[in-house]
């Protein structure tokens, strides 16, 4: 029990550190950090609620890691390529 | 027999393969593409009709464990939306996008999108709503950068990460309700749900992440240089269907999961918000300087009336008039979608043949393209109420609930917002009426106008005079 | 589907089609649009005669169409119905031709005309709506239809005018909206039913039902020019002769006016708006803008602007006719509906002639011009003193009635209000007249545009005014035939008063 609330509760810190983080921060690469925090959180969680003791652990949220995972690799990557892409026409000016 | 679930979504899909495969022939496999896109869409709808929800497990991996599609009457009318916008956005891109990279960059993310789109629709649980969400907004992103402009691309790098963050705290809410329920099927978290600081924080959660995607005052910010500075095609996807797509989760899971938990205070803080975007969305449009920028601040508007539904479904109870209120929100949603659309495409001709849309110095032009003109024409009717768009039929059921449940101060809130709507569109369309050489003929470029007018004509006149076929999709009884 | 039902449909359509079609046909093609123009006013005028004959034998025309749970879009043809059907279509058919002729050479034909006609269903569709619904719906699309008409010219004057139009319109359109609404939500969908559908309405609800009334009077004021709602009528003078005519005489004024004949004769019933005290506050509107009309009326030299607060004050003889209890004074304000839209097309329409032909817009430039067009003067000497009442032009019947009516209401005010406002009409009318047939023609004309030939003018200009000129004479001298607008209204005034 006392796992999960640890688990978990590092999730939701993690959550909400992200979003602190990615208000507070102007820096696209900082935003993009912090929206990966808060990936991370969740995602903390979501390992933290498919223990379940002597059983064996619960698949769905694994699978669901994963899925959101692959999710936010492909969003960071967008995030980062458009970035990329304002700081070469900065540069070019 | 094929799933006609399944084939709403994977026949954008394979589109999309192809006209990655086979770029040479990228303008005539979009249309072919298209055309069946909306022809399974549009069969899911017909189904609806003839035999009520239909249901699908395409993994066959059964309830609990979810990924099953579902279609119900509010999904079906959004989808028939979705396929017949769509559809008139798609060939007025073959003649908008005429050659250039442009050209093979909008195929296949077009039709990403709109595989994500119909997926969201059809979506029964709420971890594919999350996946169908994130690619919807990672598609609309790039869609909306398409131009290369550093404000495009500024403006939807911004929109992708206030998604992001919105996506994520979604996320966060479903995780939540697994937490405590163990299901991600819609239908079965809807039944387990149990008033408590659990789906009272999920509530949050999910409607505010949601909230932040669907540019609910005052988390629209994002919206407008998104919108405005995106290709026309594209502003009209965004404006007309994106953004109702996470408008249409928040009533979705309004109405299926969180529908004993609600509250008559949260249900009011909703009408709201809704209200102070009807003023604040009409009162900017009305400032501004742009008519791309205008139709933007006016899509948050709209999304403001939506809004005001929210109070009045909390207070009505179950029966004739709750259904009728619900079926006008559908209804006044389906009728943006049109309008919007037709507007951005008709704006987009204008800017075109103008070089510019600044509003003060349209006269010409405006002159110069009556069939555009005209869209913008029939697109106002519908934005502003009057009739016989669908929202007018739409405002009168709102302005009936308003009164019927004694909450009249929406009725203001309504009235203002048609005022300034009447304000901002005619505002534009005065400039069709200067002293610039008379037009040789209404249509220039059949491609791109008659899309435009046809979208712009169902809102105005077809949803109006054929609401009624919305109640029977919807399933409730039609009085004759 | 029958006949019946097809009707009232195909009598909105003709014109509605038209319009569709002629927005469609290229500029330069004059031939294609006037006959597409023609034949629409023509096939109507067609369908309204039968349907005039089938109304008069007691004959239903009706036609529903769900739009939603609870929101029908009716048409349906009732002797009223009929009296502003006809009325508006044979206008039209006269205006159509006016215009072709006005308009020639000008810029953006296509656009007027099919935005013209769009005008006329929208006003045929007011005409026929069955339910306050129906109501709101064509006469929001009387406004959107207009607004193109009015800012037409597209100089910044025009702009101005239809702005200020399109002002008043619509803040008097969303108050009719919440009224209708308001209305419905208490009483279910309101029919228009001949007596009033209100009258056994529960005594607690009376509060409400006052309120309601002032929202749709204020929307319907707007139309019709109640003061102190008149304010867009003489700044849309600025759209071309035509349209003024239609705004004036036929569409937008008669619209409101129409409507309020509606809801006081066949929505709130006329005897229960008079237990409720409406009817007072009506009549007191209308005295104080038929009085407030002609006294600004006075001091115009503009042509046109003379004319348009000439309006203001002529409307409200229908609803003042409307205020006062009783079956002559409601013939007395129904035949209005007919008298004032013959008189003052007549006017517009010469007054439009006079700018057309000579150049003159102001009545300061109007001495002798009788001598150079003496038909279009005979034709604005009928209509202006038809409205001052000198028999036996239409005007005078409507005096008549509405003094007949006054007297046996014992409401006598009402005569003073109408011989105060006869002598204004005269002291505005009259010195026109004086200046056109006895001051001697100046050397030259402000801008002589056509020059006479075999006529003064040319024909399609000079043909309509003389035609509704004799309507004026007509409907005056034979006020007693079978089938004139006054035997007409009094069939309608005894089916309202259940007589």
């Amino acid at each position: 029990m006392t796992a999960h609330l640890l688990y978990g509760g590092a999730g939701i810190l993690l959550f909400v550190l992200g979003v602190w983080s990615f208000l507070v921060h102007e820096a696209l690469l900082r935003k993009v950090i912090a929206l990966n925090v808060m990936g991370s959180g969740v995602f903390h969680l979501l390992i933290a609620i498919a223990e379940r003791g002597s059983l064996p652990p619960d698949p769905v949220p694994h699978a669901l890691v994963l899925t959101g995972i692959v999710v936010a690799v492909s969003a960071t990557a967008l995030a980062l390529a458009m970035g990329r892409r304002l700081e070469d026409e900065d540069d070019a000016r | 027999m094929l799933d006609s679930l399944a084939l709403a979504v994977t026949v954008p899909l394979l589109a999309a393969l192809l006209v990655t495969a086979l770029p040479g022939r990228v303008q005539t496999l979009g249309v072919i593409g298209a055309i069946a896109t909306a022809l399974v869409s549009l069969q899911v709808t017909v189904q609806v009709w003839q035999h009520g929800s239909l249901r699908s497990d395409p993994g066959g991996w059964g309830a609990p464990l979810g990924l099953a599609l579902e279609a119900d009457g509010l999904s079906a009318a959004l989808l028939a939306m979705a396929a017949l916008v769509a559809l008139a956005i798609s060939i007025y891109a073959t003649g908008y996008f005429r050659e250039g990279e442009r050209r093979l960059h909008f195929w296949p993310l077009w039709f990403l999108l709109w595989s994500a789109l119909n997926a969201l629709l059809l979506a029964a649980d709420l971890f594919n709503l999350y996946v169908t969400l994130e690619l919807l907004g990672l598609t609309a992103v790039a869609l909306g950068a398409l131009t290369g402009q550093r404000e495009a691309v500024a403006a939807n790098l911004r929109y992708l990460l206030v998604g992001l963050l919105g996506s994520m705290t979604y996320l966060l809410g479903v995780v939540l309700l697994y937490a405590a329920y163990g299901t991600l099927d819609i239908a079965l978290t809807g039944a387990a749900i149990r008033p408590g600081p659990v789906a009272s924080a999920a509530l949050v959660l999910m409607t505010g992440g949601l909230a932040l995607k669907a540019a609910i005052f005052p988390l629209h910010f994002w919206l407008p240089p998104a919108h405005a500075n995106a290709p026309a095609p594209v502003s009209a996807v965004l404006s007309a269907l994106v953004v109702k797509a996470a408008f249409y989760l928040i009533l979705r899971l309004w109405l299926d999961v969180f529908g004993t938990i609600v509250t008559p205070a949260a249900a009011g803080l909703l009408g709201l918000l809704g209200a102070a975007a009807v003023i604040w969305g009409s009162w900017r449009a009305l400032r501004a300087e742009r008519l791309k920028l205008l139709a933007a601040y006016s899509t948050l508007a709209q999304i403001g009336y939506l809004c005001l539904f929210f109070p009045l479904l909390q207070a009505t109870p179950e029966g004739p008039a709750r259904d009728d209120l619900l079926a006008a929100l559908v209804l006044m949603a389906i009728s943006h979608g049109f309008a919007k659309a037709g507007l951005f495409l008709a704006a987009g001709l204008v800017q075109h043949s103008a070089g510019h849309d600044r509003i003060d110095e349209l006269g010409g032009t405006a002159q110069h393209l009556p069939a555009a003109t005209f869209s913008i024409a029939l697109a106002g009717t519908a934005l502003i109420g009057l009739p016989p768009s669908g929202s007018f039929i739409g405002k009168w059921i709102l302005m009936t609930g308003a009164i019927e449940t004694g909450q009249w101060w929406w009725i203001l809130v309504i009235l203002i917002g048609t005022l300034l709507a009447a304000a901002y569109m005619f505002r534009v369309l005065s400039r069709a009426f200067n002293e610039a050489p008379t037009p040789r003929r209404f249509v220039t470029q059949a491609s791109t106008e008659v899309p435009a007018l046809l979208l712009a004509l169902t809102s105005a006149v077809v949803l109006g005079l054929g609401a009624q076929l919305l109640w029977r999709l919807m399933g409730f009884g039609v009085v004759a | 589907m029958n006949f019946d039902t097809l009707l009232p449909v195909g009598i909105v359509l003709t014109s509605l089609l038209a319009g569709g079609f002629i927005f469609l046909v290229k500029e330069e093609s004059h031939v294609l649009r006037g006959v597409l123009n023609l034949s629409g006013a023509i096939v109507k005028l067609l369908l309204v005669g039968v349907m005039i004959w089938g109304v008069y034998h007691g004959h239903v025309y009706e036609a529903r169409w769900m739009l939603a749970p609870g929101l029908e879009l009716v048409l349906h043809a009732d002797a009223l119905s009929v009296l502003f059907v006809t009325l508006s279509s044979v206008l039209w058919l006269v205006t159509t031709i006016y215009a072709i002729g006005y308009l020639e050479e000008s810029p953006n034909r296509s656009r007027f005309f099919g935005f013209f006609s769009l005008c006329v269903s929208a006003t045929v569709g007011i005409a026929l709506a069955g339910n306050l619904l129906s109501f709101v719906i064509f006469y929001e699309l009387l406004t959107l239809a207009t607004y193109p008409l009015v800012a037409h010219r597209g100089t910044a004057e025009a702009t101005r005018g239809a702005k200020i139009y399109l002002a008043y319109t619509m803040g008097g359109g969303v108050l009719l909206l919440t009224g209708a609404i308001w209305l419905q939500v208490l009483t279910g969908p309101v029919d228009f039913v001949q007596g009033g559908v209100l009258s056994g309405s529960a005594p607690a609800l009376e509060g409400q039902l006052i309120a309601i009334f002032v929202l749709l009077l204020a929307g319907l004021g707007v139309k019709s020019a109640l003061i102190p709602l008149h304010g867009w009528l003489p700044q849309s003078m600025v759209a071309p002769a035509p349209v003024s005519a239609l705004l004036h005489a036929v569409a937008v004024v008669k619209a409101g006016a129409f409507g309020i004949l509606r809801v006081v004769y066949d929505v709130y019933g006329v005897a229960y708006a008079s237990s409720l005290g409406l009817l007072t506050l009506l009549g007191i509107l209308a005295s104080m803008t038929i009085l407030y009309g002609s006294i600004k009326a006075l001091s115009q030299d503009g042509l046109k602007k003379r004319l348009a607060y000439s309006t203001v004050s002529q409307v409200s003889y229908i609803a003042l006719g409307a205020s006062i209890l009783g079956p002559i004074a409601t013939v007395g304000g129904m035949v209005h509906l007919v008298h004032q839209g013959i008189m003052k097309i007549t006017l517009f329409f010469c007054a439009g002639n006079y700018a057309e032909t000579l150049g003159i817009h102001h009545v300061s430039q109007m001495d002798g011009v009788g001598r150079r067009m003496p038909w279009t003067t005979l034709a604005f000497s009928v209509g202006a003193l038809g409205m001052i009442g000198i028999p036996p032009i239409a005007g005078f019947v409507t005096k008549w009635y509405l003094g007949l009516g006054a007297v046996e209401a014992n409401a006598h005010w009402v005569l003073l209000i109408l011989a105060a406002s006869s002598l204004l009409n005269a002291g505005y009318f009259l010195p026109i007249l004086y200046r056109a047939w006895f001051r001697p023609p100046p050397e030259v004309w402000p801008a002589e545009h056509i020059h006479a030939g075999r006529f003064e003018t040319i024909g399609a200009l000079l043909w309509p005014p003389v035609i509704t000129a004799a309507f004026c004479l007509i409907a005056g001298l034979f006020a007693a035939a079978p089938f004139s607008p006054l035997e007409w209204v009094e069939l309608i005034a005894r089916r309202e008063h259940g007589l």
